[in-house]
């Protein structure tokens, strides 16, 4: 029993995984076809970073992810704070809109935002696609931050203001440092949520402001392109050091 | 000479159309350990938020030292609370704990740092500065909670349940701890709990409380001894309450029935009339177990008995089916006595102990009520 | 009781700055798609008056019907396979002693957090007509010429329940973490075997991940349309696709946005059911 548990959870990571190793393994293949081994190279590395388009939509997408995920943490920290402090009218309905944009599939989001952005004349591009990825990052800050606000004591906030903080102090000096941890996981999570996003990002962006993602959608669509291997491994390797960093802040403050 | 430090008047506070507390009254004298008594829901925790600014009362006004605090926000009162479960800031040492309360006043480094270890020293953690609290013991941090808060040298310290969380003998540790701090710093604490043994062993006075209402004020020895209702007197402590009639008043001593014995006792301080039903109180250390054969008291038999350690505790069911609580000392002649249950025997008192009280209507104790104080004996 | 200190002003601004952004960039633009889907199709303007429900009459064009009801098939199929084969192996996770599942768990996450479309292009490296698999298959002598693989039907399903099958695995893992033991004890001592105190116990504990599980799989499995679009060929489409052709290149926005609510209904009804089971379990609703 015990065994055959053991070797189906085996079997079942093999196959999720398999695929991720051969696209890091064929990047490093210098063959031109992609499909058989023509010994080690780091040619298509080489190829990206001196194709200059990609170059620019590699620091577009970087600083896409930056601002997205800082709106993001600072909004979501706020709302976070806002529904575990305060007692208010529609908390329960703005819960259930949080809930809604996580669930709700992410072509829905994405027509729902071009309407609003073709409408109000905006040109798309870097604004539009920030507004999108705030918002579809937006629940999963909440989530992280709500989180450890659940587990927080509420008398945290009563003894600094009884030792004398004023409630800015108390923010500063209690409230933000102990929910530190949640914000920077929530940051990290929004980052690589938007440095991923193909489908919102489809929808509202412009040929102003190329990323990543798309650009990668439109080589892939059409046949193999070994580039891809290379890219597709950086990236891996970057959500990889997000992921890994998030997991050890998040580890090492529930000490 | 005692004087007021903390004098509420009138405070009336209501949460949810509940009302909590209901023209509440108190002073607080300078240098007093005073405690609220009551179950959960009387309204003790509340009124100890209110001194320390948390809640603001509907009506009513706070002064401190004369001076109205009504309205200030808690970071102006020159009052420290410990709370309940420590509330101790977990990302800092012990050290920043205990200094924060002296960083908010923006005293220089060096003065905030002697004090800080003054503190450290007085609750004995003078090694453990550098830790976080998590790497505290319950009891450790409850001292670094004590510690933060006296660092200030508030003119008075709130403490809001503090021994709750820890284990019985830790929390005996900590009553004498408490007792000794309060006596050194000779700052006026307010203790706040539902353990009435830890009100009892604690407070130069005692406030009980139920309802939003003080159901008495008075030394922890007047309160248990002279209860001034029967809801003080079935909140602390055990007690034996015995139907009494009044078969006759003359001067200050009257005549009363109970189980058909004739006691002569002394003139209540409220009103009797001839023939009025009145309670007749005894705690179980009171009542005097006899031998069957006694002419004295009123006949019984064992149908509970419970070994205590230091007192042998038992139920008597007297012959009209009444209960009676009694806890006897061991006496070092007979170290074995026992009771067998079926046992019959004759219950009676010394004359003088009892304390009486009217009736009330005679309302029966609600379920909280009876859990609050099975909980306040353990 | 009221614990919390009231800052007016702090509180009135985040609340004003949360429930703008909300209104304006949630509830706001699915209003316009509910509203554009009763207008009519216009080159120009993209929508125009008049109102009428030309577009959900258009859904049932045989011609898109058979799209949507092809698009369902697949989604079902997916989340029907990844229920197989998540539902074992959530069960098999969470009797892993804890050091070594908190490894696995994280293992498990690594997709959430990787890009879906950098790992939908690895699978076209194996299933290529001479990728991997094939050269594989031929070289152990299974096969003797190349198998069309890619831009079938199967590739796309392959190619969902590789992309959605931890969405399935993470929220049956959480009911089976929280299935005691000790419940499936006191079955057995009942006297029900095995197989009763699956039926009777096992199932209806770990419903509520099911459906969680379905929520999460199902819906992506009709919107993910870069997936066909790498995998699928022209004949496979999503419900996804047919939206983002309506929206980006044939320009019919009432259509479009009436496939949308179509999606959203799905999730609406699905969310329902959740709850329901949720709340037959005595927990509060999601």
């Amino acid at each position: 029993m015990r065994w055959l548990s053991r070797s189906y959870l085996t079997l079942v990571y093999l196959l999720l995984y398999v695929p991720i190793v051969v696209l890091v393994v064929f990047s490093f293949n210098d063959s031109r076809t992609g499909y058989s081994w023509g010994g080690l190279s780091l040619r298509w590395y080489d190829s990206l970073f001196n194709n200059h388009a990609m170059v620019q939509a590699m620091w577009n997408s970087l600083w896409l992810a930056l601002t997205a995920a800082t709106v993001s943490t600072i909004i979501g920290a706020l709302t976070a704070l806002a529904l575990h402090r305060y007692r208010f009218r529609g908390k329960r309905v703005l819960n259930g809109m949080l809930f809604v944009v996580m669930m709700s599939p992410e072509i829905v989001l994405a027509i729902s935002l071009l309407g609003l952005f073709l409408l109000l004349g905006l040109k798309l591009g870097y604004v539009s696609l920030l507004l999108a990825h705030v918002t579809f990052c937006l629940p999963f800050v909440v989530i992280t931050v709500m989180a450890r606000l659940s587990g927080f004591d509420e008398r945290l906030p009563e003894a600094a203001r009884d030792l004398g903080a004023s409630d800015f102090t108390m923010t500063r000096t209690v409230l933000i440092p102990v929910i530190m941890p949640a914000l920077m996981a929530g940051w990290l999570l929004g980052f690589t949520l938007s440095m991923d996003d193909v489908v919102v990002s489809t929808f509202v962006s412009g040929p102003s402001y190329e990323i990543l993602p798309l650009r990668i959608y439109s080589m892939v669509r059409v046949g193999l392109k070994p580039e891809v291997n290379a890219l597709g491994t950086l990236l891996l390797v970057f959500s990889l050091v997000m992921l890994m960093l998030s997991q050890w802040i998040l580890s090492r403050s529930k000490q | 000479m005692t004087k007021t430090l903390l004098s509420l008047s009138g405070i009336s506070k209501q949460f949810d159309g509940k009302t909590v507390l209901d023209e509440l009254s108190l002073t607080i004298d300078d240098g007093e350990f005073i405690t609220l008594l009551g179950p959960s829901g009387c309204g003790k925790t509340t009124l100890l938020r209110m001194m320390a600014g948390f809640e603001h009362p509907d009506e009513g006004t706070v002064t401190l030292s004369g001076v109205d605090i009504t309205q200030t926000p808690p970071e102006h009162r020159p009052l420290n609370t410990v709370f309940q479960n420590y509330a101790l800031f977990p990302h800092m040492s012990v050290f920043d704990n205990v200094a924060y309360g002296l960083k908010m006043e923006k005293r220089p480094k060096a003065e905030i740092a002697e004090r800080v270890e003054e503190a450290l020293a007085m609750v004995q953690l003078e090694d453990f500065a550098r830790r976080k609290p998590h790497q505290l013991s319950g009891g450790q941090q409850q001292r670094v909670a004590i510690a933060r808060a006296v660092v200030k040298r508030p003119k008075m310290l709130l403490l809001d349940e503090p021994l709750s969380a820890l284990d019985y003998k830790l929390r005996r540790t900590m009553q004498v701890e408490l007792k000794r701090l309060q006596r050194e710093l000779g700052i006026t604490f307010v203790f706040v709990t539902h353990d009435q043994e830890e009100a009892l062993s604690m407070s130069d006075r005692i406030v009980v409380l139920k309802d939003g209402h003080i159901q008495q004020l008075g030394t922890p020895r007047e309160v248990y001894e002279r209860p001034a209702n029967v809801f003080t007197a079935r909140f602390v402590g055990q007690t034996n309450f015995f139907p009494g009639r009044v078969t006759n008043i003359e001067g200050e001593r009257i005549s009363v029935d109970v189980f058909g014995l004739n006691r002569d006792l002394n003139k209540p301080s409220f009103r009797v009339a001839m023939k009025q039903s009145l309670h007749v109180l005894l705690r179980p250390e009171d009542i005097r177990v006899l031998a069957p054969d006694d002419t004295e008291g009123v006949a019984g038999k064992i149908v509970e008995r419970n070994y205590k350690g230091s007192t042998l505790d038992s139920m008597i069911e007297l012959e009209d089916g009444s209960h009676v609580m009694a806890s006897e000392f061991f006496d070092e002649d007979d170290p074995t006595f026992d009771y067998s249950i079926g046992e019959r025997v004759r219950v009676s008192w010394v004359d003088g102990w009892e304390w009486l009280l009217a009736e009330e209507g005679d309302e029966p104790l609600t379920d909280e009520e009876e859990l609050a104080a099975d909980d306040a004996e353990h | 009781m009221m614990r919390s200190i009231k800052q007016q002003p702090f509180r009135a601004a985040v609340l004003v700055l949360v429930w703008g952004w909300l209104l304006f960039l949630v509830l706001a633009p699915n209003m316009l798609v509910v509203g554009a889907s009763v207008m009519t199709r216009n080159p120009s303007t993209f929508i125009s008056l008049p109102l009428n429900l030309d577009a959900y009459r258009q859904l049932f064009n045989p011609l898109y019907l058979d799209v949507f009801l092809h698009s369902l098939y697949m989604a079902a199929l997916t989340t029907l396979i990844c229920l197989l084969i998540g539902y074992p192996f959530a069960w098999a996770l969470s009797r892993v002693e804890k050091r070594r599942q908190m490894l696995l768990i994280f293992l498990l996450i690594v997709p959430f957090w990787t890009n879906s479309l950098v790992r939908t292009y690895a699978l076209k490296l194996i299933l290529a007509t001479n990728g991997l698999l094939n050269s594989a298959l031929m070289s152990l002598g299974v096969i003797d010429e190349p198998a069309q693989l890619l831009y079938t039907e199967g590739a796309v399903i392959v190619g969902l329940v590789y992309l959605l099958l931890p969405f399935m695995i993470l929220p049956l893992y959480s009911v089976f973490e929280d299935l005691r033991q000790d419940v499936l004890l006191a079955s057995h001592d009942l006297g029900a075997g095995r197989l009763a105190t699956f039926k009777n116990v096992v199932v209806p504990l770990t419903l509520p991940g099911v459906l969680a599980g379905v929520m999460l799989v199902l819906l992506p499995a009709m919107g993910l349309f870069f997936v066909p679009d790498i995998l699928g060929g022209s004949r496979n489409l999503l419900v996804g696709n047919v939206i983002k052709n309506q929206f980006l290149d044939a320009r019919n926005w009432p259509f479009g946005a009436a496939a949308s609510i179509v999606l959203t209904l799905t999730m609406a009804l699905l969310m329902f059911a959740h709850r329901l089971s949720k709340r037959r379990l005595g927990e509060e609703g999601a």
